[in-house]
């Protein structure tokens, strides 16, 4: 039998009272894709940054190609032929794809020979492996996609026989994503081991030949992808059966809430970021917007929760609202009885500093019931009715007095959703509202937007997941370089088509 | 006029040599992800120490090497603090910088007791002019023809240092763009990760930076104790640090164009000690204290950011912090 790529024995790694990973062994076979699935905070990045060299763990063994190797620095993973490809990108935006390759893997003290030979070795790399990259372009300009190659094509360069890759799909295009899936196969079938570490249950069945579960730490499960589910998986991950595919009844469709006509957003740089976009959303119905994040979604949310100035008209409830930013803002918004869960809850959402309590109160401090007279607010007020809404919502722990940054993701979401909820809007703006959840947790979000819209209220929901638009949206719209290419009912379209309209093409053949 | 210009443009050498040295040291500290506003206070530092030793041995060499040392020791403490700790860059530097300022005219009190000044600087204790082959001395040049005019003034007739502080800007520019520790030391100051994860130490790489960052300030304010000027006075170097993190950024962070922005804030220095040309040529008398503060008014301008968007390196500032 031949020895094992990499095998890891009772790796175990705290950082102070947490215990990231506990006694983790695993064994991946050379030539094959080994799949590492986890919630977020289960311990993967944290093992596998313990195997690039990142953190040092306390206990236990790295075996690479059957030889026991010590890996204190990155340096250290490099010469033992693991390359790892960063969910956020390691790149020098401002460097050629060129002098990104070369950086730290240079031949001698000068440059010029380094980059010759590592312009001839791109072509060659290129050639075997189907990775074409233009060497002297500038990262910044090129597609997060063709960044992602380059990340690839580094390793390469350096001999990488092992390859890790961290929630590499988080950014693509579906079409992109299907691009990086055949470059690993190829990778594969070239004798190349690769490790991918994603939460996404779909690329682990569709890319990989065995797959790990990691749950709070632990390794519970080392399976071969073909003899599961993912609904085992899926059980495995959280530790109890999980409802993949959201629960709803048809639609009960009211008259339009929101409408919005020929809107154009130009930022402070002058990008002209939305492009005579124009859609309505109607009581008691979802409209999803799918598309990849950067393509003017974000600037849409901005617009409507009162915090980007715009031109055009927005409706709501058929009375125009201001968009100059001179006579209104986010709080006229909310008096208008528009919600606003924003896309990022960290910076937009939730001041992390501050208590569960004070956050809740935020938007709504205005409320009567918060005031004890015409001066002070009411503290124990506020603290009362958030741990309310804790409850309801399920905030784990159910403690107001805790700050913000001290709930997992899952929970400050459902801090948000509880304070933007709980007001009974007729409209719900919710940017990304599962980005950084466990599986356990999306699950409760999904049903309480979807009760939400059984109430007759509107939402306006923004996703860069597009299967959490197409179980969730009655209607969907994607949008693409600031417009939008197309209208689809979710029951009309599939998942391929609507990739086709992330990408720029728009939809189907006449 | 011909005259009188090359007179100007000669001195404009002369009082952009300490601004394009620390400009050049600041270009190296903060390209690589280090901001330096101690530029001020190192300089100081190392006029002082060699100006002292300079007095005491008598050899300007000496002097030289004392003053590199004292900025060094300074850069080494805004490195701790600022990569070992990873401490704030501005409030480290505002430190060396009031570090500086105090210790200088209490040691030299102490030493020399003349009021905070050191001695005063005579023969091998200061730079001496070099005189190029064939130039020419004093009234023969106003007779010369202009070209042999302008290599006896402007290329002739000038300090070591004036001459090293050109030769740096060239081979800055070679060690940033055309070596291997200069790809590193750009990659550190925009993505200090993207080195890290490459196999290479990001804290050499930026104690490096620094380090090459006080020898340069070092050789900037031993020529203004030791050539420029015949000895330390109590804050000489009269805010020429800032002005050259002026012409830094007025540079985009780029060797060549510091050395165009120092010759445009030296020329403008060179035209306050001559008010009188302004008077004979333009037919205005211009306030002698308006001419002396046009540098620091550009300054200002420059640093409020009214010259156009100058995008400095996208890590600079911030401490290095593993994460993923």
């Amino acid at each position: 039998m031949t020895d094992p790529a990499i095998e890891l024995i009772g790796i175990s790694k705290a950082f102070g009272p947490v215990q990231a990973n506990k006694d983790i062994s695993i064994r991946v076979m050379p030539g094959t894709i080994h799949g590492i699935i986890g919630e977020n905070g289960a311990g993967k990045s944290t093992l596998m940054s313990i195997l690039y060299g990142f953190y040092k763990a306390d206990a236990g063994d790295i075996f690479i190609g059957g030889k026991k190797t010590l890996i204190p620095d990155s340096q250290a993973a490099i010469s033992a032929g693991i390359g790892m490809v960063f969910q956020h990108f390691k790149l020098v935006e401002n460097f050629t794809v060129l002098e990104n390759i070369v950086l730290g893997a240079e031949d001698g003290a000068f440059l010029a020979p380094s980059l010759r030979k590592a312009r001839k070795e791109l072509t060659e790399l290129a050639a075997e492996y189907e990775l074409n990259v233009d060497p002297d372009a500038v990262i910044e300009e090129i597609g997060v996609g063709m960044q992602q190659r380059v990340e690839i094509l580094k390793a390469l360069y350096r001999r990488a026989d092992i390859l890790i890759l961290d929630e590499p799909t988080g950014v693509l295009t579906p079409a992109e994503a299907d691009q990086l899936f055949r470059i690993l196969q190829r990778l594969k079938e070239e004798g190349k081991t690769i490790i991918l570490i994603t939460h996404k249950l779909r690329e682990i069945m569709d890319a990989t030949d065995t797959v790990s579960v990691m749950r709070r730490g632990e390794m519970t499960a080392t399976v071969k992808t073909s003899e599961t589910s993912p609904e085992e998986l899926a059980e495995l991950m959280v530790g109890r059966k999980v409802l993949l595919r959201v629960d709803k009844k048809p639609a009960n469709v009211g008259a339009p809430v929101l409408e919005v006509e020929n809107l154009n957003v130009v930022d402070d740089a002058g990008v002209h970021r939305v492009k005579d976009v124009s859609f309505s959303v109607r009581a008691g119905e979802i409209l999803g917007i799918a598309g990849v994040a950067g393509n003017g979604q974000s600037e849409l949310l901005e617009v409507l929760g009162g915090y980007q100035t715009a031109t055009g008209i927005v409706r709501v409830n058929g009375t125009e609202i201001d968009l100059t930013g001179k006579h209104s803002d986010g709080q006229s918004r909310r008096n208008r009885g528009i919600a606003h869960v924003p896309e990022d809850r960290q910076r937009e959402g939730l001041i992390m500093d501050f208590h569960a309590w004070e956050n809740v109160a935020f938007g709504y401090h205005h409320d009567p019931a918060y005031q004890k007279n015409a001066w002070l607010m009411d503290n124990a007020a506020i603290k009362k009715d958030t741990a309310e809404k804790m409850e309801r919502f399920d905030v784990r722990p159910p403690n107001p007095a805790l700050n913000a940054k001290n709930f997992s993701g899952g929970n400050q979401q459902k801090i948000v959703l509880a304070r933007e909820i709980e007001r009974n809007p007729d409209l719900l703006l919710v940017g990304q509202p599962t980005r950084g959840v466990d599986i356990g947790a999306i699950e409760f979000i999904h049903q309480q937007i979807v009760s939400l819209r059984d109430q007759g209220k509107a939402i306006l929901l923004v996703s860069v997941e597009l299967e959490e638009i197409m179980s969730l949206a009655d209607r969907i719209a994607v949008m693409f370089d600031g417009k939008i290419m197309g209208e689809r009912l979710p029951q009309d379209t599939d998942e391929k088509e609507l990739g086709l309209l992330m990408a720029g093409m728009s939809g189907r053949a006449a | 006029m011909f005259l009188d210009l090359v007179q100007v443009f000669d001195s404009s050498f002369r009082m952009a040599t300490p601004l394009l040295l620390a400009c050049l040291a600041g270009l190296f500290s903060e390209r690589a992800g280090i901001f330096d506003i101690g530029l001020e206070g190192k300089m100081l530092a190392a006029a002082f120490l060699s100006a002292a030793v300079a007095a005491m041995t008598g050899s300007v060499w000496l002097g030289l090497l004392a003053g590199i040392g004292a900025s060094v020791v300074m850069s080494v403490v805004h490195g701790l603090a600022s990569i070992t700790f990873r401490g704030d860059q501005i409030i480290s530097g505002v430190a060396i910088n009031f570090l500086a300022a105090g210790l200088t005219v209490v040691v030299s009190q102490s030493w020399f007791g003349q009021g905070g000044r050191t001695p005063q600087l005579t023969g091998a204790g200061r730079f001496e002019t070099l005189d190029m082959p064939g130039a020419l001395q004093g009234a023969e040049k106003a007779s010369a023809n202009p070209m042999m005019h302008l290599y006896s003034e402007l290329v002739s007739g000038h300090t070591i240092l004036v001459y090293l502080a050109l030769l740096m800007v060239p081979l800055s520019w070679y060690v940033l763009y055309r070596t291997r520790f200069g790809l590193r030391l750009r990659a550190v100051g925009e993505n200090p990760a993207a080195v890290d994860t490459a196999g290479v130490n990001v804290v050499f790489l930026r104690y490096s930076a620094v380090l090459i960052c006080g020898v340069l300030c070092g050789i900037a304010g031993a020529y203004l104790a030791t050539a420029l000027q015949a000895g330390f006075v109590k804050e000489m170097t009269a805010g020429r640090g800032f002005i050259a993190l002026a012409a830094l950024i007025f540079a985009k962070w780029r060797p060549w164009h510091a050395l165009y922005a120092c010759m445009l804030f030296g020329f403008l220095q060179a035209l306050a000690l001559r008010p009188d040309l302004i008077e004979k040529y333009l037919a205005i008398k211009v306030q002698v204290q308006l001419l002396d503060a046009l540098p620091y008014i550009l300054t200002v301008v420059i640093l409020a950011g009214l010259v156009g968007k100058a995008t400095p390196p996208k890590a600079g500032g911030q401490a290095y912090v593993k994460e993923n």
